[in-house]
């Protein structure tokens, strides 16, 4: 059964000496992550997105895990053109807690941050334009979150809106 | 927080505070059902005359929870739905998914599926470029481009249809290889189709490369800088058109297309017709891998070992692919389960449509059109 083991290299050796052990640094399946403590999320993401050339936002997205005290995990999967790797970020944040945007990072978050918001209810601090993606506005729920039933819909929503009983 | 001063500082995508009913300005809705915005998305244009100042995508008609369905079906019944999301492009769509998993099983497909796995992703790029160029020309206003792209994608599709049985949802790899050993005649048809294809991409670029209207239509339309694509995440085609030679097929190989020659067409402008262009490039440079893959094609196994039951260990994994829009990617993670905990698609579309703002400011109304048609977006990827 594989393991993560640690991933060394220069990168992770610079950001632990800079941010102490808030930092854990893991290679699985040949690919490289770490999981940072959510007070340093801003500062290590500009960091690695002004100083260690990771100029490509891929994806941001979230992970549910109701049984743990901090529910939610944030991953931010980033490239580097100039330097050809992948990494990804990783911090967890418990529900009702905000997560500090990215888009003066990069532009291209919006939108990504957009669809966390809409799936789990994760709130981006200074988000410009903060509301639903592909849900309807008014829909109530986070739908990926892990309590919310693959069956389950806004009924209210789909009465007032489209005037049937039920979606199913 | 931001240096502005860097070359790769982000974009400045706010509008002077304005009030919003300006006597001069005039907010339009485009959509969702508009015969060119290739599916059901629905722009909110704010225009000054014919100009237009910005503009808002609202998307999700199609959503249909893929993610969520992913989470409660085993890895194996997964498979078929990934299919119905880039439905032009099915089989790189499956090729993302299979990689993905494989990669969380430890398992890698035998060199003939990775080579029928090439040869049919490629014939896919080819067939979603077709579509593409037809009508995004008969979006422009050229009718005639979408006849000769349909009829010459007909025999992509029936090479699919001879091969799985589907031609658009195709269903077409398993993880671990393979269900299918190729058809008697499959390399044949395969070349035969090249050779039919090589002259018709001439005939393509006959109609469209040098005629006054297409190119009046397009150069200098919706043009982005490599700087503002990579800012926003854009990939494929828009972003090499803007002088970034990027391809994930060379910067990090997947399946074994290490193995294959071929090189990465990009452009310098970053507008309409260089996207048209290095499309049309990218077409002939498909060509040229298939034609290495099917010349080269191994005998031997098409599936690897991979148990009846599927349970990857726990762990997470982010693979993506190079599909005929950009990055595709898969994030899965995976509790030991036989169901994925977590499945997460980055859709190349979706990221791409956010640049259609940047892209269509202080252009003409016409050209929302012809932006939108080269962006190449499918809906059902953006919305998933």
């Amino acid at each position: 059964m594989p393991t993560p083991v640690p991933w060394d290299s220069p990168l992770v050796a610079k950001l632990k000496s800079s941010y102490g052990s808030g930092i854990e640094a893991l290679t699985y399946a040949g690919q490289n992550y770490m999981t940072v403590d959510r007070s340093m999320i801003p500062e290590i993401l500009q960091v690695l997105r002004n100083e260690e050339q990771f100029d490509y936002c891929v994806d941001i997205t979230a992970v549910h895990y109701p049984q743990r005290e901090k529910q939610f995990e944030i991953v931010w999967v980033l490239y580097s053109f100039a330097r050809n790797e992948r990494m990804r970020v990783k911090t967890q944040i418990a529900d009702g807690e905000g997560i500090a945007s990215s888009i003066p990072l990069w532009p291209g978050a919006n939108w990504l941050e957009r669809e966390v918001f809409d799936m789990f209810g994760i709130k981006f601090d200074g988000h410009p334009d903060l509301k639903r993606i592909l849900l309807p506005e008014g829909w109530k729920g986070h739908p990926l979150r892990k309590d919310y039933g693959i069956l389950q819909q806004d009924n209210e929503w789909v009465q007032i809106n489209l005037g049937i009983e039920s979606g199913q | 927080m931001t240096d502005r001063n860097s070359s790769l500082s982000p974009l400045d995508l706010e509008t002077p505070e304005k009030p919003f009913l300006d006597a001069n300005e005039l907010v339009i809705n485009m959509g969702p059902q508009h015969p060119a915005t290739h599916g059901v998305l629905r722009v909110i244009l704010r225009l000054d005359g014919e100009k237009v100042l910005g503009l808002e995508c609202v998307i999700g008609y199609l959503h249909r929870g893929v993610e969520k369905i992913g989470e409660h079906r085993t890895y194996t019944m997964f498979n078929p739905y990934v299919d119905r999301m880039d439905y032009v492009a099915a089989v790189s769509n499956g090729l993302g998914y299979c990689e993905t998993v494989e990669k969380l099983l430890n398992v890698e497909a035998p060199p003939r599926a990775q080579h029928v796995r090439v040869i049919l992703t490629e014939l896919n790029r080819i067939a979603s470029h077709q579509l593409w160029l037809g009508t995004h020309a008969l979006d422009i206003g050229a009718i005639t481009p979408l006849f000769y792209t349909f009829r010459d994608r007909e025999e992509i599709l029936k090479i699919y249809e001879k091969y799985c049985g589907a031609r658009l949802t195709t269903h077409a790899f398993r993880i671990g290889g393979l269900q299918y050993e190729t058809y008697n005649g499959f390399e044949k048809e395969v070349k035969n189709f090249l050779d039919f294809f090589r002259p018709k991409i001439d005939e393509y670029e006959e109609l469209l490369t040098t005629n006054r209207i297409w190119v009046e239509r397009t150069k200098n339309i919706g043009v982005i800088s490599g700087k503002d694509c990579i800012a926003l995440g854009v990939t494929g085609p828009v972003l090499r058109a803007s002088g970034v030679k990027w391809d994930l097929r060379r910067a990090q190989p997947y399946a074994n297309y290490k193995d294959f020659d071929f090189d990465i067409p990009t452009g310098q402008n970053g507008d309409t017709y260089d996207r048209y262009l290095v499309r049309m490039a990218e077409m002939r440079q498909s060509v040229r891998i298939i034609q290495q893959a099917v010349d080269a094609l191994p005998e031997g196994p098409i599936m690897a070992k991979v148990p009846k039951v599927m349970k990857p260990a726990a762990g997470e994994v982010y693979h993506s692919i190079e599909a005929p829009k950009g990055e595709l990617g898969y994030f899965i993670v995976s509790d030991g389960s036989t169901q994925p905990y977590r499945v997460r698609v980055r859709p190349p579309s979706f990221v791409n449509l956010q640049a259609l703002d940047v892209m269509c400011r202080g252009q003409l109304v016409a050209d929302v059109i012809a932006v939108i048609g080269t962006l190449d977006i499918v809906l059902g990827e953006v919305d998933r």
